[in-house]
């Protein structure tokens, strides 16, 4: 099993470089992306269950060994970093191939786990792009995940309900935000992280990309320019009356701007 | 799939605008009759056509609507294992067809099959994706500008596709009108085959279980929100929000502290740790009003905060407040509404349909 996960800031201080355009990292305290996390949950859980061996794949700046030491503490077998100065910038395209490149130097993969989206950048494309390099199936916003007879079935969660995928292996799942509780690092895990040797480094051309793959050169998509947002100015009318009478306010208000009936 | 790379036309060569119309249930989904009104105002400021591609099974009588809706042209291609989305046989046509006909853009509603198309597609075509996006331009130099939220919120990102064609992006659900309908609006259909073998059909679906509780439905695209906050004081408190959001056809979210504490599942969260939600409207039922919090909601159209609090920070934002006992607030907003709806109505409200039943989207 390969889990790919990505070091995201945490939430509360997100800036962008005025400059380049790209999301500023430094300072900024990190954690393994949230989706990521349930990913790799759902792989610790497979294991337990049908055993083998989880893989940890994530490109990044070499400060994302902090999440792969994170993933190995929390029960991770080994982890993999394609850190590399040429894929800075690169969008989806070049990021799910680098990641598929990846996939296939550890080799013999049954199964692919990634987060439905990262909470940074919020595309989902990654997981599905993976796949369609691969051309192998693939479920998206997954709840649940189990393997019977070689076959994966996933619960997939969409707008109106939870629909069920069979597909074969090799396969790429990604799975739904918040699906289940990631496990704390244990004791065991720490000390093997500071045994060290479980976290590899590749460089691109380790996975022989070129660097007109990848980054901004590889990238089929530019940040051209980023506004702040206008928000709506606010009516601001509160209600201090009696309950019956500020909630009866409150809903002929609500009913004239025709939110409800 | 067909994968090995292939070299595309000119860059000049690709015209037209494309949208993907996502069928279910026997009718086309919200997010794709929206995106045709915004893909209609793009492919006019190009001067160009706009493109309907409908794959599906027994889906021909929704191409006439999507014409009235403002489609020059609807490319149908049926095929009984099409009836039910699945990506690589999806991916196969959308692919398929782009080669054939080389469209200028190509945009998907982000409902979750479209973000699953999009993702395998444009790894498959060696293209590029702007995701979930909330608005649409064209550039001076005719690029398309694909607008979309970045850094929680905090910022638009403009992303442009200047060297690869086609364009694609995937646009918000509810960000965009319902255009309005023309029935004298004339279009074209057109039937395509795209040859789909067996392998390509890698995978089943199962079994389909419909949303029932309101608990559990998915709060990123419902139009109203009832979120509860650390002020419900107890789990079992939810269910008056329950209630609340049952009446007025939305769902239940909730801030960060009572997920935290295990009273709701993590997938109800709104902030930026949770879900971005824009609903249009957000009831805040006793949530104070973190940044984190207000960073996941402050774009809704209108904001209700019942607190008992009056100095709580989300009265800043609110379009309306109410400084009460929550558990006194709530209950009489079910209440009132009820009594509204059994006066205003003589004979019982109709029903509405089941979810997962033909006709809803």
């Amino acid at each position: 099993m390969v889990v790919c996960i990505k070091q995201v800031p945490k939430a509360q201080e997100l800036q962008v470089d005025p400059v380049t355009k790209t999301l500023k990292r430094v300072g900024v305290p990190s954690e393994i992306n949230p989706p990521d996390q349930n990913a790799l949950e759902t792989a610790l859980a497979l294991r337990a269950k049908l055993g083998g061996e989880i893989v940890v794949i994530s490109m990044g700046p070499t400060s994302f060994d902090e999440s792969l030491e994170r993933a190995i503490a929390m029960g991770a077998d080994r982890a993999f970093l394609v850190s590399d100065r040429n894929l800075g910038g690169s969008d989806t395209v070049p990021t799910a191939l680098t990641l598929t490149r990846a996939i296939e130097k550890v080799g013999d993969v049954d199964l692919i786990l990634c987060g439905e989206e990262t909470t940074d950048a919020s595309t989902g494309h990654v997981g599905p792009g993976i796949a369609g390099h691969m051309d192998i199936p693939q479920i998206t916003y997954c709840s649940s995940v189990d393997i019977a007879d070689g076959r994966v079935r996933g619960v997939r969660m969409i707008e109106d309900g939870a629909e069920t995928w069979e597909v074969h292996m090799p396969c790429v799942v990604t799975i739904d935000f918040g699906c289940n509780k990631p496990r704390e690092p244990t004791l065991t895990g720490k000390i093997r992280v500071k045994r060290g040797g479980l976290i590899t480094h590749w460089s691109a051309a380790d996975l022989g990309l070129e660097p007109s793959q990848i980054g901004l050169k590889g990238s089929p998509t530019i940040v051209a320019k980023v506004d702040t947002v206008q928000l709506p100015s606010r009516q601001g009318k509160i209600f201090q009356e009696d309950p019956a009478i500020a909630v009866s306010l409150l809903l002929e208000a609500l009913r004239k701007d025709r939110l409800i009936a | 799939m067909t994968h090995e790379h292939r070299t595309p036309p000119p860059m000049e060569a690709h015209t037209g605008v494309w949208v993907f119309l996502e069928a279910r249930n026997g009718a086309l989904r919200d997010v794709s009759v929206q995106l045709i009104g915004e893909a209609r105002r793009i492919a006019d400021k190009r001067g160009t056509e706009l493109t309907g591609i409908l794959p599906g099974w027994k889906v021909e009588p929704l191409a006439r609507p999507a014409i009235e809706f403002g489609c020059d042209r609807v490319i149908l291609v049926e095929d009984p294992r099409l009836e039910f989305y699945t990506s690589r046989p999806y991916t196969k046509v959308l692919a398929a067809l782009r080669w054939t006909h080389n469209p200028e853009v190509i945009l998907f509603g982000a409902s979750k099959n479209g973000r699953d198309l999009g993702g395998r597609l444009h790894a498959a075509i060696d293209t590029g994706l702007a995701a979930d996006c909330v608005r649409f331009d064209v550039t001076e130099e005719g690029f398309l500008d694909m607008i979309r939220p970045a850094f929680g919120g905090k910022s638009l990102a403009h992303i442009h596709c200047e060297e690869h064609r086609p364009q694609m992006a995937s646009a918000r659900w509810n960000v965009f009108p319902t255009p309005a309908r023309d029935p004298s609006r004339q279009g074209e259909v057109v039937r395509e085959t795209v040859a789909l073998e067996d392998s390509d059909f890698d995978s089943r679906i199962v079994e389909f279980k419909p949303t029932e509780s309101h608990e559990t439905r998915k709060i990123d695209d419902a139009k109203i929100l009832v979120s509860g906050g650390f002020g419900l004081g107890d789990p079992k408190n939810f269910a008056v929000l329950d209630e609340l959001a049952s009446l007025l056809g939305g769902a239940v979210s909730a801030s960060r502290k009572p997920v935290d504490l295990g009273w709701v599942p993590k997938a109800l969260q709104v902030g930026q740790t949770g879900k971005t939600v824009r609903p249009q409207l957000y009831i805040a039922v006793g949530i104070s009003g973190a940044v984190q919090h207000l960073a996941g909601m402050q774009e809704s159209a209108k904001i209700v905060a019942i607190n008992s609090d009056p100095k709580a920070a989300i009265f800043e934002i609110a379009d309306y407040g109410i400084v009460g006992d929550l558990f006194q607030v709530v209950p009489e907003m079910i209440r009132q509404l009820k009594s509204f709806r059994g006066q205003a109505q003589a004979a019982p409200p109709p029903e509405p349909a089941p979810p997962g039943t033909p006709g809803g989207a």
